[in-house]
């Protein structure tokens, strides 16, 4: 047995590999975060106009999308060889404000890794439009990308065994806001005030934070105005 | 009026559960679902229900249960002594529980998980399409408690009759076919050798979020980490000790640890119904 067989599909300047994952399943490795997000709002947009063939699943991760549910996996790999996929994600829709109190327990460990002062975190952190890369850990837990490689923190040596609802967390390239009380190893930097829009089973889209959706952090005082 | 079923006695674990909440991945949402989705279909089969009516999984000890109105009951997937108010009941096939006398599905004699399907289905509200309890990430109703009263659908008006129903017998060995990839390429060509020659054996510590294994570890080229990406039913798993991990249901959606192989779907129902110690042999397939 080898092991999977994987088409190399170059593109213009770098690469596309799609990986097998079983019966049913591709997995597609990009060489960026970016490319991710551009392969996986190419997925969405050709599915939107018909032109993908049936696929359960399509879950983006950090540097892969996987599609899951696919009847023809081999056909389809060799279909997406011949794609021509933009390098940067389309940006559409609106942008999600959330309103954050800069008020974590950690902030001033990120304040010092920053190198600026404790009352600058929320100037800094609040300056930059992110987007949501993927999804996991929890449903309506979105992994946010988008802070500068000068900004991208390391986990806690010690997770917490408890970060309530609403906290604002960072760690890696990531920034997230938990949407409910979970053990977790982030840099808490903040507060929403009022998390349970993250994950609203009332709503036809329970998630707030779905794969692609632009996201601004809005610093707001401690009775939640600007 | 709606019927109720009041758990007398709730067992080890009992859920809810049907065809599970698929398509939703990509917001972390697990699958869900019977662990056994052939036993969970042909007991619903044998009461009358669509395939996908809610039922009951136990876990190794069954559960009890109490209807206030007659109701007619299967209990299938993994066997076990049936009895009505203590008299001894049929496995198998459908049987009937007048108003308020106690069905027990005892503790199993094989196998891991028993499925009672009651005509009607259990008739909890259903989330994002599912009323399947995920363990995971909590949503849907959460694991039976002894006195617990969950609401009954309205029974076909005609159960079908039971034609010769084939319950597979648990596996005294599991063996489970396998395709490498999308991460063998992180393992040494000695890992994926031993992956497919040696004898794994099912821990006691697996459950519906996966299948843990003991057994010769599998030794990665190195030590690197791998971002987060998206996980399948069935993969294989490698976590740092090197013990493969077979998805199940209530699997996490992404993950950072690599796949070293997927599974088939059709084998995985076997897989629930092996109990800790059963010997595991990974084919290619």
């Amino acid at each position: 047995m080898t092991p999977g067989r994987s088409v190399e599909v170059p593109t213009p300047s770098r690469s596309v590999q799609v990986r097998p994952a079983g019966r049913h399943a591709l997995l597609v490795e990009l060489p960026d975060a970016e490319r991710t997000g551009a392969f996986h709002s190419e997925l969405l947009r050709r599915r939107a106009a018909g032109t993908l063939p049936q696929v359960q699943e399509i879950v983006p991760g950090a540097r892969t999308v996987l599609l899951d549910g696919v009847a023809h996996p081999e056909e389809l790999a060799s279909r997406i060889a011949d794609w021509d996929v933009p390098s940067r994600a389309v940006d559409a829709g609106e942008v999600v404000e959330i309103p954050v109190r800069y008020d974590g327990p950690d902030l001033a460990q990120v304040a010092a890794l920053w190198g600026v002062g404790v009352d600058e975190v929320a100037a800094r952190h609040s300056a930059y439009t992110c987007r949501v890369a993927f999804c996991g850990f929890a449903p309506g837990f979105g992994y946010l990308t988008g802070l500068p490689a000068e900004m991208h923190v390391p986990r806690r040596d010690t997770p917490r065994t408890r970060v309530p609802a609403g906290a604002v967390a960072l760690a890696g390239p990531y920034s997230a806001v938990y949407p409910r009380a979970t053990p977790g190893g982030w840099q808490l930097i903040g507060t929403m005030p009022d998390p349970t829009p993250l994950w609203d089973l009332g709503r036809e889209e329970p998630a707030l934070l779905t794969p692609g959706t632009q996201v601004r952090f809005v610093a707001v005082t401690e009775d939640g105005t600007p | 009026m709606t019927v109720k079923l009041t758990v007398v006695r709730s067992g080890a674990l009992t859920t809810v559960q049907d065809r599970g909440r698929g398509g939703h991945a990509h917001l972390g949402v697990p699958r869900s679902g019977a662990l056994d989705a052939p036993a969970m279909s042909l007991a619903n089969r044998l009461v009358g229900n669509a395939s996908d009516a809610a039922v009951l999984e136990t876990t190794l000890t069954g559960c009890a249960l109490r209807p206030d109105r007659g109701v007619t009951v299967v209990v299938g997937g993994a066997p076990c002594p049936v009895t009505v108010d203590g008299r001894p009941a049929a496995w198998g096939v459908p049987v009937r529980v007048p108003a308020g006398a106690v069905l027990n599905a005892g503790s199993v004699t094989a196998g891991v998980r028993s499925y009672v399907a009651v005509a009607g289905g259990i008739a909890v509200e259903p989330l994002l399409g599912s009323r399947a309890t995920d363990l995971l990430s909590g949503l849907g109703p959460a694991p039976l408690r002894d006195g617990d009263v969950l609401p009954l659908g309205t029974p076909a008006r005609q159960p079908a009759l039971p034609d010769a129903a084939l319950w597979p017998a648990p596996p005294t060995e599991l063996t489970l076919p396998l395709r490498l990839g999308p991460r063998a390429d992180w393992f040494t060509p000695v890992a994926l050798r031993t992956l497919t020659s040696a004898t794994y054996r099912v821990s006691q510590h697996s459950n519906r979020i996966g299948l843990r294994t003991e057994g010769p570890p599998l030794e990665r080229v190195s030590a690197g980490e791998l971002p987060s990406e998206g996980m399948v039913l069935g993969a294989v798993q490698v976590p740092p000790d090197g013990r493969p991990v077979v998805f199940l249901h209530d699997h996490p959606t992404t993950g950072g640890y690599p796949v070293i192989a997927v599974v088939a779907e059709t084998a995985l129902a076997a897989a629930a119904q092996a109990a800790a110690g059963t010997p595991i042999r990974f084919i290619p397939g």
